[in-house]
């Protein structure tokens, strides 16, 4: 039996903005519990909110970013429902009329080629605080600094077919609010959540029933988590069971997904449009305004690096896959070091270290004029490669400057020619036997009498013209 | 001179006279709060009160006096106050001492206003009686066995009574108008957007408005000037400019163009409350005015539309009301759900918790179209008549209340009781400005007369009811033991 897979994904994004979206509160992250929670916040007597218009550009960015269609007037609704970490009772959301409609992303897949993905709808909406059930025995605290923090939910049509494309657009959709700078993308501090709502079907059927999935903090439990989930289903229905419609959690330790609450125990949540707020109404000046300071799209950045800079696709669409990276590799190239030699640089030395590491590039003990140096030792001729690496990991490991371990370890490749000729002769004549074969067509040859060069010079011989010298006294 | 018998207007000239201090005023006035027996107040904040007015005396010592500085007014419980208790007439909030001001408290204070006291009030602003206050029912200064109406009974009771110069008021469905009409004193419910709900303990979002309750007109219309204004903390607040609202008091009313509802005088409204209604046209008639009928015909549908719109908001708003991190909290809860259900079932009273339970039913999956939707389209309905009758009308009057003031307990249905709005209920559902003034007597107790006006035309209707008082002396009658 062939199943499918759909998938869907509903993305919690924290906008980036100073204050609360509806009260003047700072949405700094890790404060003390408690002390960034205004009587809005807390939802006291009498209180009322009023709509931070900086979160309201976000989102339209990120609406002119997916090409999606912007409602002009939209409205803020009341989600209700009891929890502790909920001061008022209601969630201020949208419902009925979003402020961002339908839209599209492509991502790339395995094979190389893309696939758009439909946004069915982006909507502004409050956070809550935080629930801590561990700190005391018999009670659960309640953090109030997070309530009221904005958030942008990015929920994407159900148009992915397998976990490896969710995770795709996971991350195309996390690159895409870092480059247009409404959000911070940090999934460890909780700035960018996802829940996934996972289906499967036989081959030819409609859809199965879902199950969404909540709590996964990264892309790769976010992989693992929907895997888990299709098995789960597969077997349920393999074995002629049927699939609960529910929200399921997944616990990324017991690394299980496992039932939160039934479709019978969800909250009827008795959305209304919020009578304390307006509608939100957009007119074409502000869009116009928004679109003009929109700083350039990956898509955008991506083109340009294969049209102007000579990249190849799969080179361009790695780099400015996150807009840390792509910032890091053009500060390299604005200063006028080789394409091809930073690119690998960055998407291999570079992207291998810190991954190994697990250090976001914007914290890369390596800065990007740091790289810049070595780079240019390396096209200036003044180490080889090989050496390079070498200086990379000192750098790495030491924070010191380029020029600094290159002179104090004396790796300035070999510049003087007569110098380079004499070791060379020196190996020619220690060697007879292996010239004798060399001249009688073991060609081969050649790796050994370099290799017995760069040992002999310590790595620091141009490999470019101990080549030339050889191939000169050998023929 | 007998001082709490001064309007607000001749209290400013005392004052401005040094005929007597703000300290003297307040003074009198708390004696005279202390010794009522009309349970109009929950709390009397006589240090504050004494400390404020002293303030005042300083300021205007110093000539640094604004026009209301030194004035001491009630606030009624809704209104958040700073280190004061705002219960909002409810158990829930009994314990809950603000910890930040309404705009309306913030700007009596900058003006070095004196409050006196917090009034009692229906429980969160529900009711027509006062007898669903947590603090007791406030008794009819006129008759101590009738109600003072609500929900603004407290406010209404201690004007009427004079144990305050003004107070304020709040109206969701006739709340300053009902109780100014019973205990026959002047209340304007304005423009919905006029004054900044922040801090005005909420109801229903969408009606709530706030008001002055004073004994005169020209009085409505100074304090009004002190209590309207756009505010950034209220996003349904207004932003179109306030106009000085006694500069037009004493146009003429040569010519205005009065509209009857001749829904407003059918079966069901008393006759002694009629005859004085009528009487009042008469008394307009005389001085120019034109008389015409109009028609509401959706007006019938007032009642069933507010009691799902109200509701439906009020399920909402008093979700706060938690016992998590204020108010009243359930003895030792044994979990989330028992915190929940206890607090919220022990702290609220009865009409609370049902108009809490008819929203929360109108809201819920499968009924909001059959009932929120359908009651948001009737009340377009009844806006729209408005609207065509100010067409040919410049304000429309008629009765406040179907009835004077009724005993203490006798209503006992929540139905019956409801119909004691019936012609005030629509005025908030339209977002109009309503005003009740004292226009007569029926059997001894006190009628008002409803004056509805265009949406901002607070300075015609002001104007109108001062014209009325320039001819009348209604509004100086006092219950006769006072």
């Amino acid at each position: 039996m062939t199943w499918e897979t759909v998938i869907g994904l509903e993305i919690h994004s924290q906008l980036k903005t100073k204050s609360k979206i509806f009260s003047g509160a700072s949405t700094e992250f890790g404060a003390k519990a408690n002390t960034q929670a205004c009587a809005v916040d807390l939802g006291f007597p009498g209180v009322l909110p009023v709509l931070n218009k900086e979160a309201v550009r976000m989102a339209l960015r990120f609406g002119l970013a997916v090409n999606a269609t912007i409602n002009k007037h939209s409205i803020f609704a009341r989600k209700n429902y009891f929890y502790p970490d909920l001061p008022k009772g209601y969630q201020i959301s949208q419902f009925e009329i979003p402020i961002v409609g339908s839209g599209t992303i492509d991502i790339p897949l395995d094979n190389g080629e893309n696939k758009k993905v439909g946004i069915t709808r982006a909507h502004l909406e409050e956070d809550a605080g935080k629930s801590i059930h561990d700190l005391y025995d018999d009670y659960t605290a309640i953090d109030l600094n997070r309530a009221g923090t904005p958030l942008l939910e990015i929920v994407s049509d159900p148009d992915m077919s397998n976990a490896k494309e969710a995770v795709a657009y996971a991350k195309k959709i996390h690159a895409l609010v870092q480059y247009i700078d409404i959000c911070d993308g940090s999934m460890q501090e909780g700035s960018f959540r996802c829940d996934a709502n996972v289906s499967v079907r036989r081959k030819g059927e409609g859809l199965g029933t879902r199950a969404e999935i909540k709590n996964i903090n990264s892309f790769k439990f976010l992989e693992k988590a929907i895997n888990l989930e299709v098995e789960r289903q597969i077997d349920i229905l393999e074995d002629g069971g049927s699939v609960a419609q529910e929200t399921r959690l997944y616990d990324s330790i017991k690394n299980e997904t496992r039932s939160m609450r039934s479709k019978e125990e969800a909250n009827d949540y008795r959305y209304f449009p919020d009578p304390d707020l307006l509608p939100v109404v957009i007119d074409d000046e502000l869009l116009k305004d928004i679109k003009n300071r929109l700083p350039e799209l990956p898509t955008e950045k991506k083109a340009r690096f294969i049209d102007t800079l000579g990249l190849s696709e799969y080179d361009a669409e790695n780099l400015t896959s996150q807009k840390a990276m792509a910032d890091y590799f053009e500060i390299i190239i604005d200063k006028g070091a080789d394409v091809k030699v930073s690119a690998n640089w960055v998407m291999g030395e570079l992207s291998a270290s810190l991954n190994k590491n697990q250090i976001d590039i914007k914290d890369s003990p390596i800065s990007a004029s740091e790289l810049y140096k070595l780079i240019s030792r390396i096209t200036d001729n003044t180490i080889s490669g090989k050496i390079a690496k070498d200086v990379f990991r000192i750098m790495w490991n030491e924070k010191r400057s380029v020029d600094e371990i290159i002179k104090d370890q004396g790796l300035e490749q070999m510049t003087d020619i007569g110098a380079l000729e004499s070791v060379i002769d020196e190996i020619i004549s220690k060697n007879l036997d292996q010239v004798e074969q060399f001249k009688n067509g073991n060609t081969k040859l050649l790796g050994f009498f370099v290799g017995q060069v760069m040992k002999a010079t310590q790595g620091k011989a141009n490999p470019k013209q101990v080549n030339q010298i050889l191939n000169d006294r050998l023929s | 001179m007998i001082m709490h018998n001064l309007s607000i207007a001749e209290l400013i000239k005392g004052l401005k006279n040094k005929d007597f201090s703000s300290v003297e005023l307040t003074q009198h006035y708390l004696k005279r709060i202390n010794e009522s027996k009309l349970n109009a107040f929950i709390s009397v904040t006589d240090d504050l009160a004494l400390s404020q007015a002293n303030e005042a005396d300083l300021k205007i010592a110093k000539g640094d006096s604004t026009l209301l500085t030194g004035i001491p007014y009630a606030h009624k419980d809704i209104f958040c106050t700073k280190g004061v208790k705002t219960s909002a007439g409810s158990k829930m909030l009994d314990s809950f001492i603000s910890p930040y001001d309404a705009t309306l408290s913030h700007k009596f204070n900058l003006e070095n206003m004196v409050m006196l006291g917090k009034t009692n009030m229906d429980e969160f602003a529900m009711g027509s009686s006062n007898e669903n206050s947590y603090y007791g029912p406030v008794k009819n200064p006129w008759d101590l066995k009738k109600v003072p109406g609500g929900s603004s009974g407290g406010s209404a009771a201690a004007v009427a009574s004079r144990i305050t110069p003004f107070a304020t008021g709040t109206d969701t469905g006739g709340s300053i108008r009902q109780p100014a009409s019973l205990c026959g004193i002047t209340g304007i419910k304005p423009t919905y957007g006029r004054i900044s709900r922040y801090g005005m303990i909420a109801y229903a979002s969408s009606l709530d408005q706030a008001g002055p309750m004073t004994q005169t007109a020209e009085d409505a219309a100074i304090v009004l000037n002190a209590m309207a204004g756009f505010d950034t903390k209220d996003s349904t607040s207004a932003t179109k400019e306030t106009p000085d609202y006694t500069k037009k008091l004493t146009n003429s009313l040569d010519g205005l163009k009065i509209g009857l509802p001749k829904e407003f005088f059918s079966s069901g409204l008393d006759d002694g409350v009629e005859k004085v209604v009528m009487q009042a046209i008469k008394e307009y008639e005389a001085m120019g005015a034109k008389i015409q009928e109009v028609s509401l015909p959706n007006s019938m549908h007032a009642i069933p539309t507010y009691y799902i719109v109200a509701p439906c908001e009020c399920s909402s708003n008093l979700s706060r009301f938690d016992g998590v991190r204020y108010g009243y909290r359930c003895e030792d809860p044994k979990d989330l759900d028992d915190l929940y259900l206890r607090s919220r079932s022990e702290g609220f009273g009865k009409e609370v918790k049902r108009r809490i339970m008819i929203g929360a039913y109108a809201l819920s999956a499968g009924y909001y179209d059959a009932y929120y939707l359908k009651a948001q389209k009737v009340r377009q309905l009844i806006s729209e008549d408005f609207k065509k009758a100010f067409q040919s009308v410049d304000v429309i009057m008629g009765p406040v209340s179907p009835s004077t003031a009724f005993d203490l307990g006798s209503v006992k249905d929540p139905v019956s009781m409801y119909l004691a709005d019936i012609y005030t209920l629509s005025v908030n559902l339209a977002g109009l400005p309503g005003m009740s003034i004292p226009a007569g007597f029926s059997k001894n107790l006190p009628v008002g007369l409803q004056l509805i006006g265009n949406h901002w035309s607070e300075e015609l209707l002001l104007n109108t009811a001062h014209q009325f008082q320039l001819k009348t002396d209604w509004h100086k009658s006092t219950p006769i033991e006072l």
